[in-house]
């Protein structure tokens, strides 16, 4: 796997450029985003607010913070699910508005259909946008392949490991060919040996694909080991604290870019940021309830 | 070994009735019997009864059972279904179908006859109320119930609302739905059968309510097996149907639901 990564990441060598450079516009642009819900209790309750960033081709970005600061909410309103109250959203410079055929989406638990086969689950994007049952299959065919489920292709989800439908997640996004791929604690509900493989196999496959991603998670080692930028949000109302750029050599292995020196002077520095934005959401948690 | 033992406790049982009755233990005038019963069921079989062949009442009986299945649970779906993801209209029209689930649906027969004739109709109408309500609460349920992860998921993959609503939302209320098919299937029996005795030409309850008139016990026990042979076929065809459907389910035992 970590062979072949090497060779298709000089495949691929626009996105890398593409990832260096900061002169190239960005592909995702958020603009003073703002998101309040309606709550019984406070009346409206900001989730979050005053949000900037950019995000260029082929950029891996990870937004860390504390649990419940509202990362998710920032990720639902970029795919769609949810209006945000106020501010803009760009793709290419074109505001967002609704679903995307050029978003794709890995949520935290499986979302993958429990009554479609692996085969009819990476099958359903294509079929969803149009394409016949055949060219459908053939895709699926490939991303079975490439995500290392061959064998596989008749079985239901609840026949497999978390890993293995996890991988069925990835491939079912990956086939539509996503040019901002948002991801939402994906290997959260891994352990943590799976976890590690599974960011592996997902760097791998990004190198291949040259999406910009979005990922969020309140784990710091994951974000450094994956991103090229790790962005610190502040408690709820979340918003952006701080940016930090991952300067460690591509391609990686998530597992081994750890006992790097630079990793570990990145880990200590952001996570003096984070940790100040953890305290203040803790003693919120501790005393609202 | 199991069903050997379940034979044998059948057996004891019709045969302590059949002893009962031999020896004047009770009255075979009122109870009937056993013996009684088959060469009742066998006069049926070789002779016909007294409306005609025995194939003949059952196959009307069946017809009405299956039709007013069929439009009752196509009706249960689709309007569960609706009220499940509008909730604009569940807020509305809950009430209504509340009250008229309280209401004795089996009273409704009586109506259903003036209204319809003695013909199939009536029998059909008095099945589909039965069945729809059975089968109208748990499709609403399996509606709402769907993960909104999963439709969530399938948006953004790029489905469109009828899409979602015929990948997602149906498959996954399905498992809700074939547990109120058992049910329902009964329940469109006793309509049926109910609708027959109240007022008929032709049909198993018909012949049940003739020879409940006749004071024979006897030809009423009969009538039931013939009813419980089609309602036990059903049930057999339904089970089919769910290994079928819910292939993609880890195994596990079907209980029976709760619905009614």
């Amino acid at each position: 796997m970590r062979g072949s990564t090497a060779s298709s990441a000089s495949d691929s060598a626009s996105a890398s450029n593409a990832r260096g450079s900061s002169q190239v516009p960005p592909l995702l642009e958020l603009r003073s985003l703002l998101k309040r819900f309606a709550d019984p209790r406070e009346g409206e309750r900001t989730v979050v607010a005053d949000f900037d960033l950019d995000v260029r081709p082929g950029e891996f970005c990870a937004l860390i913070g504390p649990t419940g600061c509202g990362k998710s909410t920032v990720l639902s309103m970029i795919a769609g699910l949810e209006r945000p109250s106020s501010g803009t959203i760009l793709a290419d410079g074109a505001e967002l508005t609704g679903t995307d055929p050029r978003t794709g989406f890995v949520f935290q638990n499986d979302a993958v259909f429990p009554w479609k086969t692996v085969l009819g689950n990476i099958a359903a994007g294509p079929r969803f946008r149009g394409a016949g049952r055949h060219e459908a299959n053939d895709q699926a065919l490939d991303w079975i392949r490439r995500v290392g489920l061959t064998g596989f292709e008749r079985h239901y989800p609840h026949q497999l490991s978390g890993g293995m439908r996890k991988r069925v997640a990835l491939a079912q996004t990956f086939v539509n060919h996503p040019r901002i791929l948002l991801m939402d604690e994906p290997f959260s509900g891994l352990d943590a040996q799976t976890r590690q493989i599974m960011a592996g196999e997902l760097l791998a496959l990004w190198e291949t694909l040259g999406a910009s991603v979005l990922f969020v998670t309140h784990d710091l080692e994951e974000a450094i080991g994956l991103a090229d930028r790790v962005v610190v949000l502040t408690a709820r109302p979340a918003t952006v604290k701080q940016e930090f750029t991952v300067d460690l050599p591509r391609p990686r292995s998530p597992r081994e870019i750890r006992f790097h020196p630079r990793f570990v002077e990145l880990h200590e520095e952001i996570w003096s940021t984070l940790s100040d934005e953890v305290r203040v959401a803790y003693a919120r948690a501790t005393t609202v309830s | 070994m199991i069903p050997a033992i379940q034979l044998g406790i059948l057996a004891a049982l019709l045969g302590a009735w059949q002893i009962a009755v031999d020896t004047r233990s009770i009255s075979e005038f009122f109870f009937g019997s056993p013996t009684g019963t088959y060469r009742e069921l066998y006069e049926w079989i070789r002779r016909g009864t007294v409306e005609g062949p025995l194939w003949q009442q059952a196959w009307v009986t069946l017809q009405e059972t299956l039709l007013g299945f069929g439009f009752g649970v196509v009706l249960g779906v689709l309007l569960g279904m609706i009220l499940g993801r509008i909730s604009i209209l569940a807020r509305i029209f809950t009430v209504y179908i509340g009250t008229l689930n309280a209401v004795p649906r089996i009273v409704l027969g009586s109506v259903f006859i003036i209204w319809f004739g003695l013909g199939m109709g009536s029998k059909i109408a008095l099945a589909v109320v039965l069945v729809f309500f059975s089968v109208f609460f748990n499709a609403f349920q399996g509606a709402r119930d769907v993960d909104p992860g999963l439709i969530a998921n399938a948006r953004i993959l790029g489905a469109g609302r009828t899409a979602v609503l015929a990948q997602v939302v149906l498959p996954s209320a399905f498992s809700w739905i074939i547990a109120s098919l058992r049910v329902a299937f009964g329940l469109a029996i006793t309509g049926a059968v109910v609708g027959e005795i109240i007022g008929a030409t032709q049909g198993l309850g018909l012949l049940i309510e003739q020879s409940q008139g006749n004071f024979d016990p006897d030809g009423v026990y009969a009538g039931l097996v013939v009813t419980t042979v089609l309602a036990a076929a059903a049930e057999g065809l339904i089970t089919l149907l769910e290994r079928r459907l819910l292939r993609w389910k880890p195994r596990r035992r079907t209980s029976p639901s709760p619905t009614t």
